[in-house]
C-alpha cells in the first residue's frame, strides 16, 4: 500500500466521518431549524405549565410558530412564566389564549396558542392575558372521585 | 484456629494487597507515560504522514465492521424498540429513540468496544512484536526515539479515528433504523425523522456523544500502546499483552461511560 | 547554528561532540553491574583500540551483550568507568547520549530490521532520520551500502522475504549507512549456515578497514573470530579470565581457552547444573 493510496483512503475516512457528524447535527439534532429565524418574545404566566420543557414548540392550529425560550418562578404570585419567542411573520391578537397541551397521551407537551378577534396585536415583551394551565392527571382523578363521593352521598343510597 | 488457616489467609491478603498496590502502580506509570508520548508528539505532527499512516491502520481499516455493527445495531434497536413503544401508542417515537439511544449511548460505547478489539489489540500486538524482535531496541541505538518515531503515532491515530468511527456507527444505526421502522414496519416517514429533529439536541445530545469518544479515544488509545510497549519480549508476552488491551479498554470504556453519564445527563432534560 | 539548534544539519555530522581523538575507542575499567541482585558482571576492564576489531567471547549468559549495551548507554554500571572516544557514557544526558549514538552502528541478533518496511527504506531509515540529504542522493548511499554486502538487487524486498544470512547481510549494511566510528555486533553468527558465515565474517573485517571504523564483535564462535578479529576476551562468570591476539589464543594453555576453542563439554565451566549428590536424590524415598 504505497502512500498515496493510504492519503487517499485516509481522506476519505475523515470525510464521511466528518460527515455522519454534520449528519447528526442537522438532519438528526435540531441545529438549523431552531432560532435562525429572527423572532419576538412574548410572556405568559401559568398556574403549572406541566411537563413543558425549554425549546418545546409553540403551535397554532397544529403549525409549528416558535419556540419556549425559557421558564422562570414568579416569586410574588408563585406563577411559572414561560418566554416565548415567536417567528416574526405570524403575529397574534391581543386576546389571545395560550394553553399547554399534550400531543397525544404520552407525546410531547407544548404550547398552543388560539388567536382571538381583537385587533391590536400582541408586540415584542408584550403579557399573553388569558392561559390555560396543564391539565394534571392526578388532580382530573381526584376531582372526579370526589365528584362520585359527592353524588352518592348527596343522592342517598342507590340500588 | 491453626497456624497454617492464619499464615493460608494472610497468604491471600498479601496477594490481593500485592494486586491492587500493582494495579495503582501500574495506572501511575500509564500516566506517566500518556504525558510522555504528550511531550514527544510535536514530531509525529510535523511529520503528518506517519500519523496519517497509522489512522488508516486503525481508523480506515475498522471502518467495515463498524459500519456493519452499526447497521445491525440500528436494526435491531428500531424492532425491539417498536415493540415496547407499540403498547404505549407511542410508536411515532421511534426515530427519537434509536437516535438517542445511538448517539448517546451506543454509538460511542460499542464503537468504542470494538474499536479496542480490532485496532487496539492489533496495535498492541505490533509494538509487542517489535519489542520482542529488538526493533525498538535497534531504533534507539540508531538514536532516534521510539516514543515519538513510533508509539505518538499510533496513539494519535487511534484519538483521531474514534470519535469519527463513533459517529459513522450512530449514523449508520440511525439509517438502519429508519429501514426497519419505515419501509419495513411501516412508520410513517415524516414522524420518524420530525419526532427525531424535535427530540435531539445538538448540545447536550451529540456533542456529550462526541465528547464521550474523545475520552473512549484517548484511553483504548493509551491503554494499547502501553501496554504494547510494556510487554515482556516473548511469544506468550505479546500474547498476555493483546489480552490485557481488549479486557482493559472495555473495563475501561464501561467506568468512564458511567462517569461521564452522570455528569451529562444528570436528571435527563427538562428544566 | 550550533549543532544542538538543528541535529540534522551538516554540522552537526560533523562536529565531534567532544571526542577525544587520541583516546582508544572503548576504554572499560572495573565495571561491575547486576541485574536486580544478580550479578552479571564483576570488576571489567579492556580496552578497544581504534580501527581494531576485538572479539569478546564468552559461554551464553555470562554478560557479553550486557557489556555491549553497557557501550552503548543503554544500561548504567553499579561500578566503575566506561569511556566511549574519552566520553563517560554514563554521564551523558539524554541529548548528549543520542548524539553519541548517531555515530554508532549496532547490528542485533537476528537484524531487527523493521518489518513493516522495504530493505531499501530499512538502510535509508538512519539517512531519513538523521540527515536533511536529497532523495536522490540518499537513494545512491543506500544502493552504494547494498552493494558492498552483496544485496544491491534485493532492495525491494520486504524482511520477510530474506533468507536469515541475507537479513543479516541488510542489517549490518544499516548499521554502516551513517559511516559510524564504532560499530558493534550481537551475535552476527549465530544461526547461519556456513558460507553465510565466512561472508558476514569477510564482510566485518572488509568494512572495518574500508571505513576506518573500530569494530567490536560479541559471538561464541571461535572459528569465525580467529579468522578475522585483533583481539579476543573471554568472559566467564562476569570475569575476563583471558585475552590475546588470535596467536596468543591458539597457543594458550589456559584451561578455560582450550575448553572453549576445543569445545569440551565439561572443564572450567562445569557440566553439570549445581544440585544435591547423585545418589542421595536417586536414593532419596528410600529408607
Amino acid at each position: 500500500m504505497n502512500r498515496s493510496a493510504i492519503d487517499l483512503w485516509v481522506g476519505i475516512f475523515v470525510a464521511i466521518g466528518f460527515g455522519a457528524i454534520l449528519f447528526m447535527a442537522l438532519k438528526v439534532g435540531n441545529l438549523l431549524t431552531f432560532d435562525r429565524s429572527p423572532g419576538y418574545r412574548l410572556e405568559a404566566s401559568f398556574d403549572n405549565i406541566g411537563g413543558l420543557k425549554l425549546r418545546a414548540p409553540v403551535k397554532t392550529a397544529g403549525v409549528v410558530v416558535g419556540r419556549v425560550e425559557s421558564v422562570r418562578l414568579n416569586a410574588k404570585t408563585y406563577e411559572a412564566v414561560a418566554t416565548l419567542r415567536i417567528d416574526n411573520q405570524y403575529e397574534f391578537t391581543k386576546d389571545t389564549i395560550a394553553s399547554i397541551n399534550t400531543s397525544g397521551l404520552l407525546g410531547e407537551v407544548y404550547v398552543a396558542l388560539d388567536a382571538g378577534g381583537d385587533t391590536t396585536m400582541l408586540k415584542d415583551g408584550d403579557r399573553i392575558a388569558k392561559t390555560q394551565s396543564a391539565v394534571v392527571i392526578e388532580k382530573l382523578i381526584s376531582q372526579f372521585l370526589f365528584d362520585k363521593a359527592a353524588d352518592s352521598g348527596g343522592g342517598g343510597a342507590k340500588k | 484456629m491453626s497456624s497454617d488457616v492464619i499464615s493460608g489467609i494472610a497468604h491471600v491478603l498479601r496477594r490481593i494487597g500485592g494486586a491492587v498496590t500493582g494495579s495503582i502502580s501500574r495506572l501511575g506509570f500509564a500516566s506517566r507515560f500518556l504525558v510522555a508520548i504528550v511531550w514527544h508528539s510535536p514530531q509525529a505532527f510535523r511529520r503528518i504522514h506517519l500519523t496519517v499512516h497509522e489512522i488508516y491502520f486503525a481508523g480506515v481499516l475498522s471502518l467495515v465492521i463498524i459500519l456493519m455493527s452499526g447497521l445491525f445495531v440500528g436494526m435491531v434497536l428500531s424492532l425491539q424498540g417498536y415493540e415496547t413503544l407499540k403498547r404505549y401508542g407511542a410508536d411515532e417515537q421511534l426515530g427519537i429513540l434509536v437516535a438517542l439511544s445511538l448517539v448517546r449511548e451506543l454509538g460511542p460505547v460499542m464503537a468504542g468496544l470494538l474499536f479496542a478489539s480490532r485496532a487496539g489489540s492489533a496495535i498492541t500486538a505490533e509494538i509487542g512484536l517489535m519489542k520482542t524482535t529488538e526493533q525498538l531496541a535497534a531504533m534507539e541505538m540508531m538514536a532516534v526515539d521510539p516514543l515519538a518515531r513510533v508509539i505518538a503515532p499510533r496513539f494519535w491515530g487511534g484519538v483521531i479515528s474514534m470519535p469519527l468511527l463513533a459517529a459513522l456507527f450512530s449514523a449508520f444505526g440511525i439509517f438502519g433504523g429508519y429501514l426497519v421502522g419505515v419501509p419495513l414496519i411501516g412508520i410513517d416517514a415524516g414522524a420518524f425523522w420530525g419526532q427525531m429533529q424535535a427530540g435531539v439536541d445538538v448540545w447536550p445530545d451529540v456533542t456529550n456523544g462526541i465528547i464521550k469518544s474523545l475520552v473512549f479515544g484517548v484511553a483504548v488509545s493509551l491503554i494499547a500502546v502501553f501496554e504494547g510497549y510494556d510487554a515482556k519480549p516473548t511469544a506468550e508476552g505479546v500474547s498476555i499483552a493483546t489480552t490485557r488491551t481488549v479486557v482493559m479498554s472495555s473495563l475501561a470504556i464501561l467506568a468512564l461511560d458511567f462517569v461521564m453519564t452522570v455528569f451529562m445527563f444528570r436528571g435527563g432534560g427538562g428544566l | 547554528m550550533s549543532a544542538a539548534a538543528n541535529p540534522r544539519s551538516p554540522a552537526a555530522l560533523t562536529e565531534t561532540c567532544h571526542l577525544d581523538p587520541d583516546a582508544a575507542a572503548i576504554e572499560l575499567t572495573d565495571v561491575s553491574f547486576a541485574y536486580d541482585r544478580r550479578p552479571v558482571l564483576r570488576g571489567i576492564t579492556m580496552t578497544v583500540p581504534r580501527g581494531k576489531v576485538v572479539a569478546i567471547m564468552g559461554g551464553s549468559g555470562c554478560g557479553k551483550t550486557t557489556i555491549l549495551r553497557l557501550i552503548g548507554g543503554q544500561l548504567r554500571p553499579q561500578s566503575g568507568k566506561v569511556l566511549v572516544a574519552g566520553q563517560s557514557v554514563p554521564d551523558l544526558d539524554a541529548a548528549a547520549l543520542y548524539a553519541l549514538r548517531r555515530k554508532f552502528g549496532m547490528l542485533f541478533q537476528f537484524g531487527a530490521l523493521f518489518t513493516d518496511m522495504s530493505v531499501f527504506e530499512n538502510i535509508a531509515f538512519p539517512m531519513r532520520e538523521h540527515t536533511e540529504l536529497p532523495e536522490e542522493l540518499i537513494r545512491d548511499l543506500v544502493l552504494m551500502k547494498l552493494h558492498a554486502v552483496g544485496l544491491r538487487g534485493a532492495a525491494k524486498l520486504m524482511p520477510s522475504e530474506l533468507s536469515g544470512g541475507m537479513a543479516r547481510r541488510v542489517a549490518l549494511a544499516r548499521a554502516i549507512a551513517l559511516d559510524p566510528m564504532l560499530v558493534m555486533y550481537d551475535e552476527p553468527f549465530a544461526g547461519l549456515d556456513p558460507i553465510s558465515l565466512g561472508v558476514v565474517g569477510q564482510l566485518i573485517r572488509q568494512l572495518n578497514d574500508a571505513l576506518g571504523t573500530t569494530s567490536v564483535v560479541v559471538t561464541h564462535d571461535v572459528y569465525e573470530s580467529l579468522k578475522i578479529v585483533d583481539y579476543l576476551y573471554f568472559v566467564s562468570e562476569g570475569k575476563i579470565v583471558a585475552q590475546g591476539t588470535p596467536n596468543v589464543v591458539r597457543a594458550s594453555t589456559d584451561p578455560f581457552v582450550r575448553q572453549f576453542v576445543e569445545g569440551e563439554s565439561d572443564g572450567p565451566v562445569p557440566f553439570h547444573y549445581p544440585a544435591q549428590p547423585y545418589r542421595r536424590e536417586i536414593f532419596a524415598d528410600v529408607q
